[in-house]
């Protein structure tokens, strides 16, 4: 089971945070600090895990970003591994070619892929189509719902003109 | 899609990302975020905020959260957007509260009613916004509430929310697993969807009620099977590959089930054979997903019951992993040997040299992993080695929680296969050396326990040995110079840092543990002066000088008052005069003024003892007597004649403890209680009654010693610990733990120079045992490394592994002792090396040629399983339900050029990372939007604009 889902930029800021396990305000901070002193520092051809406190956290960089998760010891890493990668081709192929900006300026959007993707901490769907559809008919519905009220505060503007 | 503006978010928001983007320390941040919660606070609570704005507020909520910081002040109105009519503003508020709240939290209440309402919307993409709160939000207290809804829509047409609620059911049945027992029959019905992803998600749940009862879902072996069996070969639609891997993640769950179900169940493991090894061979070694499945397999192979033919794949798939320049593979490597020596221990010897490799790795997640490994693969002929290692490891490091847990590996290494008792002392001086805190307590007693008990009865000489040993690691400890201060810096930055608060610092700047100092005095007040090599005046000094080290406490300094009053007491015993130094004496006067009342009667108790003659002080302090027996008159027959004298003069008679208990009110029910919690620990009648009985009369069996460590063992607990641990029971459970007959056994086998033969003619036998194939190709491809291996990396693989290779390779050509067996393994050998002569010849399929069986099998099997799978258990809609073969070859006959489109998806995604063509110019035009933003890279992040996968 995945514990938590970190985004972290090279220089130690939080991008995205997702916490499937409870953990209060002031642990998820301590987290942060501790898993971002320990990964950030770490050579490029080191490994992509890092074991903490009894549990195992796999990470992998790209770019300027860093995406983490945090498994039991018993979980298959490189089976988590992928799982990021897959993640960030579901974004690349979301926001066309993701930058680290997409994420600071739509980490909600962000929020919406992954809640597509990873649910209760457990892998829900593997499928990048699926996931692709399902969050692109969110989105149109919103813009339905955006032109529908476009529409009626036109009427309302005409009416009251 | 444009990154930003668009999405209708304000100035104001995209401001204030950007200026804390742009900050440049967390102070600055702070400040920023600080302003931000002041605005909104106000502006949240102002009357009549257009929807769309509150939105934006909730968004920037979430955003400050992220950033760890407070925001609960807005949290009930997340809640409130959920209850909201549009679809839009709903989805935020779902968000926010998922993202705010825990699954505890007060507010859930008041969301429970939403998500009831939501859960029956005509809208699937509603119903599915409120199951992902209900995965977050509902506890087992609320999940009556939505329970029945959510199976309900397990039978949605809609196939994202039936998987949505298959999650939804896993996670209440992690939560309150008693709430969901009756509906497991509905995952296997899942079992059966006809999309592929909700198949995937049932694996979840089930792999979990597997876990916990293996036995009643024996019955899903076969469908299990055949379901990884038609993943495997791409009967799945096109858009679950990833990476040119049919369905990995799905292939590795089922994986995962297999191995819980085939675990010691010999008929269930033998159905999967043929699809394991087909899976091993086919993956892509190449590929991170190909080796995480393979990683799988091999779990899989080491759990189920052992098949010698997938055991030698499985080897041979580690020593690829073992030979890869990937840290990330030569990690799982480390992993999966570890579990494939589980089965047979010998598996390790041949990958010897890649595994010292990882140790010395200076990748430390490497190093641990291997580190796990070679503790599993100790044995007696190697544990020197290894636990020198360890603790040369765990002096390096200075993360607490590995630093215990290494600590406590060492320890419990050392008690199972210590070769001497002498080296099993140093190697725990060393461990309370360098990790004393860390270490359980218990582990001292075992310590002193030894060095008192020695090893036998019969062989004085040896034990005398070993204590005089004892004696002077221990002086040479206390001796050792200052640290310089380097090493404290670079080595224990923390522990310095609050070691000048504790009393756990010793006399000579070095950090000594309580453990340590409680061995320290009782081995030197045992047998400082045994073999007369100290005198008793020196051994006294050193005692002194650790009661002054440590002078404000009181546990130390009682430990070695009682240590001073033995040292005296056999000088005395022994007819020698005594003298004190001058420093002793006046620690016991400032002592017998002490504050405490334990150290006033130790300093007094010595006083008085010292002035008896030796006769007494002999019967008193008996030397060597701590692991004597205490004969104790339970009954007290030698105070029959006072307690009838008594009884004459009219006294009442002494009523049992029973007999008073019957008696006893209620306002004495603390105290019964109080005596009740007593006997659950302690099972020591032993020192209960007589304890007032022997402190006035000191009889001459019980040694006053011994009571004196007892009492301050639980001295010590009361101050350390929480009182509820009783001194005594605590005793009791450390006797349950030793394992020093182990020890005792061990002690005066040969080394493990000779011990290695052994272990290499076992080798020999695993050759025979058919899994030979790993070895026929090790030697050749051994070779030549070994030219260039320093000698140094030789010997350390040697003490590991018991025996070089040469040593192997003569003893195999020495092993014909066994004649039958000799031959059978050359001719083993000679077979394996054919089939490295014909390296396209499946290793595996020695003896059968499955190639044809298994593609006949695998177009046969999969509808029969199925349709066993739907029959036996009586659905109703089996009609309805079609089985998963003939919906996926449907699906991928009916979607042709929907495979064509994907498939053009798939070069595109994959174009992606390669070629960045078109994307360049995407790039640049979000660099020019970025500037149009006012965002200004240059300075601070240039990184900022580099695509992710670039």
């Amino acid at each position: 089971m995945i514990h938590f889902v970190l985004l972290i930029s090279r220089q130690g800021k939080v991008r995205l945070t997702k916490w499937y396990s409870p953990y209060s305000q002031k642990e998820r901070s301590k987290v942060i600090r501790e898993l971002s002193g320990m990964i950030l520092t770490r050579g490029p051809k080191l490994s992509n895990f890092v074991e903490w406190r009894g549990f195992k956290v796999v990470y992998k960089r790209y770019a300027s970003l860093y995406f983490c998760m945090c498994i039991n010891q018993e979980d298959n890493e490189l089976e988590i591994l992928e799982i990021i990668h897959h993640f960030v081709e579901i974004l690349d192929r979301y926001f066309g070619s993701v930058c680290e900006l997409d994420l600071i300026f739509n980490f909600h959007k962000a929020y919406y892929i992954l809640d597509e993707i990873l649910i209760a901490g457990e892998l829900q769907e593997s499928s990048k189509k699926t996931v692709a559809r399902l969050v692109s008919a969110q989105d149109s519905l919103v813009d339905a719902a955006k032109e529908e009220a476009n529409s009626i505060s036109n009427i309302i503007a005409q009416a009251t003109k | 899609m444009g990154s930003q503006g668009g999405f209708g978010q304000s100035k104001e928001f995209l401001d204030l990302v950007k200026s804390i983007g742009e900050s440049r320390s967390k102070a600055e941040e702070d400040r920023i975020v600080l302003r931000e919660i002041e605005t909104l606070r106000r502006r949240i609570t102002e009357p009549d905020i257009p929807k769309r704005k509150m939105k934006e507020y909730i968004i920037r909520l979430v955003y400050i959260e992220m950033l760890g910081h407070d925001a609960s002040f807005g949290y009930i109105h997340a809640v409130k957007m959920t209850h909201d009519d549009s679809l839009l503003l709903k989805r935020t508020g779902y968000l926010a509260v998922t993202l705010f709240l825990n699954e505890d939290h007060d507010l859930i209440i008041l969301i429970v009613n939403t998500i009831q309402k939501d859960l029956k919307s005509d809208n699937f993409l509603v119903v599915c916004a409120a199951l992902n709160a209900v995965c977050k939000l509902i506890n087992d207290e609320t999940i009556p509430a939505v329970l029945q809804q959510v199976v309900e829509l397990l039978y949605h047409p809609k196939e994202a929310v039936r998987k949505k609620a298959v999650m939804a059911l896993h996670r209440f049945y992690q939560r309150s697993p008693s709430s969901v027992t009756h509906l497991v029959t509905n995952f296997r019905k899942k079992l059966c969807d006809n999309d592929p992803g909700v198949m995937g998600a049932t694996l979840c749940p089930l792999f979990d009620l597997i876990m916990i009862d293996v036995n009643s879902h024996k019955d899903l072996v076969g469908s299990f099977v055949s379901i990884l069996k038609q993943v495997a070969e791409r009967r799945l639609p096109k858009s679950y590959d990833y990476h040119q891997t049919p369905a990995p993640f799905i292939q590795i769950k089922l994986l995962k089930i297999l191995a819980l179900l085939g675990s010691g169940d010999k008929q269930s493991s033998e159905q999967m054979y043929t699809i394991i090894g087909d899976i091993m061979r086919r993956s892509d070694t190449t590929s991170n997903i190909g080796n995480a499945i393979l990683y799988e397999c091999i779990c899989c192979v080491s759990s189920i019951h052992p098949s010698p033919k997938l055991f030698g794949a499985a080897a041979d798939a580690i020593a690829k992993l073992l030979k890869s320049d990937v840290h990330n593979l030569r990690y799982m490597g480390i992993d999966a040997l570890g579990r494939l020596i589980r089965i047979n221990p010998e598996v390790a010897e041949q990958h010897q040299l890649a595994v010292i490799d990882c140790l010395e790795d200076p990748d430390d997640t490497l190093k641990r992993k291997t580190f796990e490994l070679l503790y599993k693969m100790t044995k007696s002929s190697n544990v020197e080695v290894i636990v020198d290692r360890m603790i040369e490891y765990m002096i390096s490091i200075n993360d607490n929680h590995y630093k215990t847990e290494i600590a406590s590996r060492c320890v419990e290494l050392a008690e199972q296969f210590a070769p001497s008792n002498r080296w099993f002392i140093q190697t725990m001086n060393k461990v309370f050396q360098h990790a004393g805190d860390l270490v359980n307590p218990k582990v001292a007693h075992n310590l002193m326990r030894l060095i008192a008990e020695g090893f036998g009865e019969d062989d004085d000489t040896a034990d005398s040995q070993l204590r005089s040993s004892a004696v002077e690691s221990y002086l040479r400890i206390m001796g050792e110079p200052k640290l310089p201060s380097t090493f404290l810096q670079v080595n224990c930055p923390t522990l310095v840092s609050y070691a000048w608060s504790s009393p756990s610092i010793c006399m000579c700047g070095m950090l000594l543990c309580f453990c340590c100092i409680q061995v320290i005095c009782w081995v030197l007040g045992e047998y400082g002066t045994a073999d007369g090599k100290y005198s008793a005046s020196y051994i006294g000094g050193k005692l002194c000088d650790v009661a002054e080290a440590h002078s404000s406490d009181d546990t130390v300094k009682a430990y070695a008052v009682t240590a001073l009053m033995k040292v005296c007491s056999y000088e005395k015993a022994a007819g020698r005069k005594l003298d004190m130094l001058s420093e002793c004496q006046s620690l016991i006067e400032s002592l017998s003024a002490s504050h405490s009342t334990d150290l006033q009667q130790r300093a007094y108790e010595l006083k008085a003892i010292i002035s008896l003659d030796g006769i007494a002080m002999e019967n008193i302090m008996p030397l060597d007597a701590s692991c004597e027996d205490i004969e104790i008159d339970k009954s007290l027959s030698f105070l029959n004649s006072y307690v009838q004298k008594s009884l004459e003069e009219g006294a009442k008679p002494y009523l049992t403890e029973h007999e008073r208990s019957r008696t006893r009110n209620i306002s004495n029910f603390r105290n019964h209680d109080h005596h009740d919690a007593s006997t659950h620990s302690l099972r020591f009648e032993a020192y209960e009654v007589p304890k007032p009985v022997i402190s006035a009369r000191l009889p001459p069996t019980a040694s006053l010693t011994e009571l004196a460590a007892v009492r301050e063992q639980s001295y010590q607990r009361e101050v350390h610990r929480s009182p509820s641990v009783g001194s005594l029971s605590d005793k009791g459970s450390q006797e349950l733990r030793l394992r020093l007959d182990g020890v005792q056994k061990k002690w005066g086998r040969p080394t493990y120079s000779s011990a290695a033969s052994p272990s290499t003619s076992d080798s020999e036998s695993h050759t025979v045992n058919g899994t030979g194939k790993g070895k026929s190709f090790e030697p050749s491809s051994r070779r030549q490394p070994e030219v260039e291996i320093p000698e140094e990396k030789q010997k350390l693989a040697a003490s590991l592994f018991g025996g070089t290779t040469s040593k192997s390779e003569k003893k195999q050509s020495g092993g014909g002792i066994k004649g039958s067996k000799a031959t059978r393994s050359t001719a083993d050998q000679t077979r394996a090396t054919t089939a490295v002569v014909h390296p396209p010849v499946d290793l595996l399929d020695f003896g059968e040629p499955s190639g044809a069986a298994s593609g006949s099998s695998s177009t046969v099997d999969p509808f029969k399983q199925l349709e066993g799978l739907v029959d036996t258990n009586q659905y109703s809609n089996v009609s309805k339900d079609p089985d998963l073969l003939s919906l996926y070859s449907d699906a991928a006959s009916t979607s042709g050029q929907n495979q064509n489109q994907e498939t053009g998806n798939l070069s595109h995604g994959s174009g992606n990372r390669t070629t960045k063509g078109p994307n360049l110019k995407d790039a640049l035009g979000k660099d020019a939007l970025v500037r149009q933003m006012g965002v200004t890279p240059a300075t601070q992040n240039p990184n900022l604009f580099k695509d992710l996968l670039g």
